[in-house]
């Protein structure tokens, strides 16, 4: 009988393989009473150094097959067994109590679990997960129970289980191991981190795959979409065989266009950036072959603390982002904060539309001492990079002569106090207040460059809160009067010889990508792991062709009668 | 008994890997030493203890280090620290 059953897609790809399922031992901890209460610590002190000596081994294997990064983990599983607020509560139940090492065990971990499940963040929860496969090993020493090892496994198979702990994990072999199911987890759970990085297919969280699926039965892994199906029949086969194979092909595209710029079938460049809110996120830029940083929102500096990040600090952030950058284009936006966004330290008075009050730019304007700080970090961390600065929400040109003149205000003090600073800094701004989206001709003759914010931009135009689900019909990228104006602020910069280019959701979009094309958008910037894909689908593009349709495009009257042109269009290509 | 603050600057706060290395460090001292976070003292030999403080980045933690070696002790936490870019 055939079923299909669904979880969350943890690792990407589709397997088709026979089940195995991977059993917990039996390892029920019954309470009694010792007598001999030197023998009890004896009989615990040698399962822990059996258990050590077992992870010492894993830790070997792990970090000679996988990463010495992979292998850390298990450091971390022999630090618990070093731990004294683990061991000191256990031999001391030992002790006190006189019971058995089993039980001392498993009350003093289950403790412990509690104490990570309860916590208010879904790393530190899955860490629960490393203290069970920790005290799982000891327990089944102290019970004399073997542990199904899976790396003795020799067929074809995909893994079933209730939970992989991460010691399980590493000894998947990627040769025979071709995917794995299990009932609980998440996609930052250990196990689902390394299926990524060994590329198996998994689906965790799928909650009944235990109680349902059979050893040997066929089963399809679709970690793409988070779907299981057992015993397929002969069509569904088929059609997941032909899945897979269009994953894999794209997957090798992908990878060839990581290392190769962006440029249209018609031999034009374009850049593709990343957004990014950290500087830990460059790495994960530079994996999908980003080839700039197009909105670096360091507003995330400032949250998550209690008081503003000093100079130092900041310019350590920006340092390090353009190092890692090594010189590519790196867009730094200035403190985004106010409205919807708060900071514990900073008492804002609540506004009736936050939207449309003190935020952004506004703010700093009015906080100068805050700004002129930001300024100066940025100004000191210049000289590693290519750093260029962008202030949000500007309505006014006014705004913009302010906030440059901090800029240049702040440059000229540190010059004169012998800090090498850089001297090809752009300064541009964000486009997403309609008002500036019209004016953007007289805009383009100060500014160097522009970034279109299309999120907050169609929110304005069409005066729809994007909280708000009610009126979230209104959230339209494709209505005409966007397009219109993306098209006016692209040709006033190039009138200037300047460049423009969009750090909003659209400029990942498929739809989104040949028009933007078309208008001569001249870098697109949005999350690292939709690079690939628009590099390859802008690799498909001709510009000259695109161009062509634009005039056709903007004398469309709806957004459903655009997003219906461009799909005929490039389904004829 | 000496005491230092530092600010975490590690994107992840004191998750597994840098707390391993602290902790494995300590391990190896004599002296007392504890972490300090949010009103809450724990020993930083203690990798569970550590961890269940969920230490973000940006957070403001006190180290102190108390016994016959405890100034070898901070010095090692402190090269750490700056040599993992766990925190400054």
């Amino acid at each position: 009988m055939n079923f299909s059953l669904s979880g969350i897609a943890a690792s990407n790809g589709i397997a088709i393989a026979k089940a195995f399922r991977l059993e917990n031992p039996e390892l029920t901890v019954e309470k009694t009473v010792i007598i001999d209460i030197e023998a009890e610590l004896a009989r615990f002190e040698s399962a822990v150094t059996q258990s050590k000596s077992e992870l010492e081994t894993i830790k070997e294997q792990t970090s000679k097959q996988i990463s010495d990064e992979e292998a850390a983990i298990f450091s971390a599983h022999l630090l618990v067994l070093s731990d004294p607020e683990l061991l000191g509560p256990i031999t001391d139940k030992i002790k006190s109590e006189k019971v058995n090492a089993e039980f001392a065990l498993q009350e003093t971990s289950n403790m412990f679990i509690g104490l990570f499940e309860s916590m208010d963040n879904d790393y530190m929860k899955e860490r629960a997960a490393d203290i069970r496969d920790v005290t799982k090993r000891v327990l089944a020493h102290l019970l004399g129970v073997s542990i199904q090892n899976p790396s003795m496994i020799a067929d074809e198979v995909i893994i079933i289980a209730e939970d992989l702990t991460p010691s399980d994990t590493v000894q998947l072999n990627p040769q025979f191991v071709k995917g794995f199911i299990t009932d609980i987890g998440g996609r930052t759970s250990h196990s689902a981190i390394l299926a990524r990085t060994l590329e198996i297919p998994a689906v965790v969280g799928a909650k009944t795959v235990m109680s349902s699926i059979e050893n040997g039965s066929l089963v399809i892994v679709d970690g793409l979409d988070g779907n299981i199906i057992v015993n397929p029949d002969v069509e569904t086969i088929a059609q997941y065989e032909e899945k897979k194979a269009n994953y894999e092909q794209q997957k090798s595209e992908w990878a060839r266009l990581k290392h190769e710029a962006t440029i249209t079938a018609d031999g034009h460049h374009v850049e593709l950036g990343a957004n990014i809110g950290t500087p830990n996120d460059v790495v994960g830029v530079i994996d999908h072959g980003g080839e700039a940083i197009g909105l670096y929102r360091t507003e995330f500096l400032y949250m998550g603390r209690s008081q503003f990040p000093t100079e130092d600090e900041q310019t350590e952030a920006y340092a390090s982002v353009l190092k890692q950058m090594n010189g590519k284009p790196t867009v730094v936006r200035t403190l985004d904060i106010g409205g919807d966004k708060e900071l514990s330290y900073l008492q804002l008075p609540k506004e009736l539309n936050p939207f449309l009050g003190l935020r952004a730019i506004r703010l700093c304007l009015e906080m100068k001492d805050m700004f002129r700080t930001q300024l100066r970090a940025l100004l000191r961390a210049s000289i590693h990079g290519n750093l260029k600065i962008m202030f949000p929400m500007i309505a006014t040109l006014e705004e913009f002569r302010q906030a440059k003149a901090l800029f240049l205000e702040e440059k000229a003090k540190l010059e004169e106090q012998g800090v090498e600073v850089s001297n090809s800094i752009e300064v541009g701004i964000m486009v997403e207040i309609p008002s500036t989206a019209v004016m953007a001709d007289v805009f383009a003759k100060e500014v160097d460059f522009f970034s279109i914010g299309t999120n907050d931009l169609i929110q304005y135009t069409l005066a729809a809160d994007r909280m708000n689900e009610r009126v979230s019909y209104l959230y339209q990228p494709f209505n005409p009067a966007i397009l219109r104006l993306v098209k006016n602020v692209i040709d006033a910069s190039h009138k200037e010889g300047k460049w423009t280019g969009m750090c909003g959701e659209m400029a990942g979009d498929e739809i989104a990508i040949p028009i933007l094309l078309g208008m001569g958008l001249d870098e697109f910037s949005m999350s690292a792991s939709s690079i690939l894909k628009a590099r390859s689908q802008i690799s498909k593009l001709s510009k000259a062709e695109l161009e062509s349709h634009i005039e056709t495009i903007l004398t469309l009257s709806t957004s459903e009668e655009v997003v219906s042109y461009v799909k005929k269009l490039t389904v004829t290509e | 008994m000496i005491e230092k603050q530092y600010n975490i600057t590690g994107g992840e706060g004191l998750h597994a890997r840098p707390t391993s290395v602290l902790v494995a460090a300590s391990a190896a001292f004599k002296s007392d030493i504890s972490l300090e976070f949010n009103d809450k003292k724990v020993n930083l030999k203690s990798i569970l203890g550590v961890m269940s403080l969920g230490v973000p980045s940006g957070a403001s933690i006190k180290i102190s280090a108390d016994g016959e070696d405890e100034e070898a002790a901070m010095a090692k936490i402190d090269d750490i620290m700056k040599n993992e870019g766990i925190g400054n």
